[in-house]
Parts: C-alpha cells; structure tokens; sequence
C-alpha cells in the first residue's frame, strides 16, 4: 500500500534514479526496455482506487453495519449501525427475512412478480431483440446506417421520459385504447395495476441493451462460414441454428445479464405505469424511505437483492474477463 | 437477387414465398419497423405535446408555445421550480464530469501498464462498480452518508456529485482502456528512445492519442448524468436538489401537463446535442478511424 501511494514530489528524485537503473538494465523487459519506478503506474491507479475503496467499498460495509445493527425507535425509528462485525446481530434482518416466507408474507408478492416480470420480460427482449439485431446485422442494406441510429437512440434519451411518454398513451382515453377498440379492448384501463403493462414497460425500457450486444456480435461472423453451413449441404434453417446461434450464445447470455441486473433493482416502471398491485422488489426498497425504521429494512432488503443478483454480475464479471484475455 | 431469378423460382415452387431462397427477408423486416416505430414514435408524440396549447398531453388542442415560454407560472422557462432543477441537472452533470472523466482516465492508463495482484483487484472492484445495479448502490451511499458520514456529506448536491462519479467512474476507464489497447505501447516507447521522459512521453504523445475517448467519455458521462434518476433521487435532500429526471418522476405520479413534456423534451435535446458533438469531435480527432469511433459508442 505504501507504494501506491508514494507522494509525486518524489518524481524529481527518482527520474534520475530511473536514468542510472535504464543503463544498468542490460535486458528489455516487459515494457520495451523502458525502466519505471515501482509506483510510477500504481500512482495512476491509485486515486481512483481510493475513490471506488471509500464511494463504493465502503457503502456496502456500512449497509451490512446498518442491516446486522438495530433500530432506536426512541429516536424517529433512526438505525443504529454495529461497525464491528463481532458486534452483528441478526435480529432486524431476520425480522425483514421472515415478511417474506412468515405469516402474512407481505414481502412475497413483490419479490414473486419480480422474478416473473424479470423472467418474461427478459424472455420478450430476446425474441424481438434477436430477430431486430439479426435483421440489422444480416439483411439490412441501404439503411443499416439508419437502422443502427435508430437502434442506439434510445440509449441517449431517458429511461423515465421513454416510460413516461408511454404513461400518457395508455390512458383510459388515450391513443392506445383508440387503437384497442376493434379488439374490444377500447375501455381497458391498462395503468391500474396490469401485469401486461408493466412486463411490457420492462421490454420496452431495456431492450436496447439486449439487442446492442447480439448485433455486434451477428455483425462480426463471417459471411464465409455460414458460406460454409451451405455448401455442406445445410438449409437456411439449419444454418441459423447450428452456425450462427451457437456463434451468438456469448452475446446472447450477455445480453440476458446486462437486462436482467437493472431489472431486479428496477422501481420506477411499475410506479410510473402500475400500483400496489403489481409492485416489484425495488418498490420494496423504495417505500421504506420514508418510514420509521426504514433505513435499516432498506439496507436489510438491499443486501437481499445484492445475494439475488450476485450470480449473475459474477457471470458478467467473469465473461468480460475471458474476452478481454482472448483479445 | 434478380427479379429473373425471383420470379423463376417462384414460378417452380407453387407454395411460393417461404420456398423461394431469395426471398427477401419480409418478416424479419416487419418485425424491425415495427420495432423501431414503437421505440420511437411514443418519444416523437411525447415531444410534440409539449407543444400542445391545451392541458391534455393525449388529446391534441392547437400548436403553442404555452409550456415553453407562455405561461407565467406553469411554463418551463418562468416555473421557478423547473429552472432551479434545470439548474441541478447541468450543475450535477458537469461536476460529475469534471471528476470522474480524469480520474477514470488515470485510472484507465494505470491498470493498462500495471499488472500487479493489487491492480487485478482495483479493476475488479471498477468492473464491479460498472455492473452492480443502481439501486444498490444508490441506497447503500445514502446509508453510509446518513450514518458513518453524517453531517460530513450532507444530502442533496455534495451527496448527489459523490454518488454520481463512484457510478460513472467506470465509463471513461472502459472507454479509454479499450482505445489504449488499440494504440499499444509503441508509440510512447518511440518518444522514449528520443529522449523523452515518461511522463513527458505520457502528455505529449499518449494523451492526444486517447484524446478521443477522453471526448467521448465526457459526452457520454453527461449525457448519462443529465438521464440519471435512481442515484440522483436517493441523495437528494429536499426540493431544490431536484433534478428534472425527479420532476418528470413526481409529476407524473400527480396531474402532468405538457410542462413535464417540455422538461423531458428539455433532457431529450440536451443529451442528443452532447452525443452528437460528441460524436463529431470524436471523428475529428480520429480521421481514418472511424471503425473505432462507432464501436467505442456503441460498446455502452
């Protein structure tokens, strides 16, 4: 640790040690012969490192701090944090565990929907995120361009003006029941509490993530392998599934994390097109800011999310690791 | 793809569409202009009720600039409370970048050159930063600022800058690492065996080549800043840390008018207008690479 955080008054000094060692170096290193102090480059890392170690290291020991800590209900409900581990007691986290498997259960919904609306929603953004990345990949032509600005704009314009745009159309009296009269459908309230609309928020908001990742990887097969698939006598059909899906699956499975992380956490979908009846974990979350004791729930609830997600962010983490080592 | 050849072989199979090998790719096409209009078109309309004269922002009363400009209290340019979060939101976005765009460059440099136990782990934990969900990390940076660190960082605006760089830190690292691989050390080695030294060899030929992806991190952080709504309502204070993200939220949780439209359009322009120059300076600085300068945007 010392060394990554030698002071940079130091430079002067060492450059000139750094000159004598480069003579006496006979052999290029790694580095093309170039000799660096030992904490020439941990110097660069070293402020961000600091940064991510005390805004977000930090955070997460305090959290538990706070959820294995109790609740002063003399004081406004105000947490009361155990900072020594040896210290932690379980008994508010259990309390906040057991609202979702004891007695009345009211945490279970929620977390019940979650993992439906994450699971369909998911499972939408793939089927049109894949046959929209494929198109834009395989046959678009002139307007791929076109195609691609259009693909990436979402990305650029906010998560809650795109779900709010969709609020003022899914009114009683709004464009889309207008549309829905032929269906029969021309009264559905479709922003109280509807499953549909929600898990249809969901897609709507997140499958741009999906498809980025599926069309660059479709972009990058070459033509000449699936060139291949026909010569050997493989239809259409059979070339996509046994040529260009297996190809993809990285990008697929990436796209499918990348979707469902934010998903998990996600509160301002169901508050912005739902209610309480189709509340999801992190209006759970959300909720307890303003309730007495609610500090030390939300922190209980937020490390039960974090264990939710953790195999999947381990699944990316590790993912990026192997592309990066392979290129 | 001929018109001959179409027209033959669809003149052999009887069945026509699906057996002919060189149909064109309707249903795929369908599926993708569907797509695209139901991505945008609700957006498009959003934008154009900002610009109705009535209160409704479904039913359409007439074009003007009422929630523009017009009305006294209720229109985005004289509503005190909307020009004090238009305020937030740029004041937030601009020192989030002002911090986390060098910051993360160093970063960036660091781990590319160093490749020590602790580096593997500092990068860890920024990869970490970068996948963790927002909400988490919202929630847990509200925890530590109204426990281990109360009245040290007080929420609203300090709380809110903080939250932010910890979750934009990683953008300009992934950025600029992945222009630095591209590059290679060569280039710094050259100026080195010149004569000079390294961190003469950094500023003068490192830097203008990452110089791009510098630009580009910058625009991508504030645009991502100015649409930021999880960690930006977590440590808000009270009414005046608001930002127009949080407006539109609590607006639309009541009775929005086009006022909200027009706050949305408000974000709307200002990101495409950073996106976009950021864009062009990024090819300015980058002729000949264009290849690098779409993947490098497209990659977040």
């Amino acid at each position: 640790m010392p060394e990554i955080a030698a002071p940079a008054a130091e430079a002067g000094g060492s450059r000139r040690r750094l000159r004598r060692r480069r003579e006496s170096v006979a052999q290029p290193g790694r580095d093309g012969g170039v000799w660096y102090p030992r904490w020439y480059w941990p110097s660069f890392v070293a402020p961000g490192s600091v940064w991510l170690a005390l805004l977000f290291l930090l955070p997460f020991y305090v959290v538990f701090s706070v959820a294995f800590g109790t609740v002063d209900f003399g004081n406004f409900g105000q947490p009361v944090p155990y900072y020594a581990p040896w210290w932690w007691s379980f008994e508010t986290f259990n309390e906040t565990l057991s609202k979702f498997y004891e007695g009345t259960a009211i945490y279970r919904p929620p977390l019940f929907r979650t993992f439906v609306y994450v699971f369909s929603a998911t499972a939408i953004c793939l089927v049109i995120g894949y046959t929209v990345a494929y198109y834009a990949a395989r046959a678009a032509t002139k307007y791929k361009g076109l195609i691609l600005i259009m693909l990436v704009s979402p990305l650029w314009i906010s998560y809650l003006m795109r779900i709010y745009a969709w609020q003022g159309l899914l009114e009683v009296d709004g464009p889309i029941n207008f549309l829905m009269q032929p269906l029969g459908l021309g009264d559905t309230n479709w922003l109280a509490g509807m499953h549909v609309t929600v898990i249809l928020g969901l897609v709507y908001g997140y499958i741009p993530f999906m498809i980025l990742p599926i069309y660059a990887s479709l972009d990058r097969i070459q033509e000449s392998l699936l060139e291949a698939g026909r010569d050997l006598g493989a239809n259409g059909r059979q070339t996509f599934w046994r040529v260009t899906l297996p190809l993809s699956r990285p990008a697929i499975l990436a796209g499918i994390v990348i979707v469902t992380l934010p998903m998990f956490g996600d509160y301002y979908t169901n508050d912005l097109l739902g209610t309480t009846k189709t509340s999801m974990f992190g209006n759970l979350i959300s909720e307890q800011r303003t309730q007495t004791g609610g500090s030390t729930r939300m922190a209980s609830l937020v490390l039960i999310l974090g264990v939710i997600v953790l195999v999947p962010m381990l699944y990316y983490l590790r993912e990026t690791k192997r592309a990066a080592e392979q290129a | 793809m001929s018109a001959a050849i179409e027209r033959t072989s669809s003149a052999a199979a009887p069945t026509g569409y699906f057996r002919n090998p060189w149909r064109k790719p309707r249903i795929l096409q369908g599926v993708t202009i569907g797509y695209l209009l139901w991505s945008l078109l609700p957006v498009v309309i959003a934008v154009i009720f900002s610009f109705n004269a009535g209160r409704s922002r479904i039913s359409w009363q007439g074009f003007s600039l009422r929630w523009w400009t017009q009305d006294p209290t209720d229109s985005l340019l004289r509503d005190a409370a909307m020009r004090s979060a238009m305020a937030q939101t740029y004041k937030l976005a601009f020192l989030t970048v002002l911090v986390a765009v060098p910051l993360g460059t160093l970063f960036a440099i660091g781990i590319d050159r160093w490749h020590g136990r602790p580096a593997r782990t500092a990068n860890f934990t920024m990869l970490l930063s970068f996948v963790v969900p927002e909400i988490i990390l919202g929630v847990s940076l509200y925890i530590l600022f109204t426990n281990l660190l109360q009245g040290l960082v007080p929420l609203g605006t300090p709380a809110q800058v903080l939250g932010l760089i910890s979750f934009q830190l990683s953008y300009p690292v992934i950025i600029v690492r992945a222009r630095l691989l591209t590059i290679g050390p060569e280039y710094e080695e050259a100026a080195m065996d010149l004569g000079a030294t390294p961190s003469r060899a950094i500023r003068r030929v490192l830097l203008p080549l990452i110089a791009p992806a510098i630009l580009a991190s910058v625009a991508l952080v504030f645009a991502d800043v100015v649409d930021d709504f999880v960690t930006v309502a977590a440590l808000s204070a009270e009414a005046s840390s608001e930002t127009l993200a949080q407006k539109i939220y609590t607006a639309s949780r009541a009775s929005p008018t086009p006022e909200v439209n027009a706050a949305a359009t408000m974000m709307l322009i200002t990101t495409l207008l950073v996106v976009a120059g950021g864009l062009l300076l990024y090819r300015r600085f980058s002729r000949g690479q264009r290849d690098i300068a779409t993947t490098d945007f497209m990659q977040l």
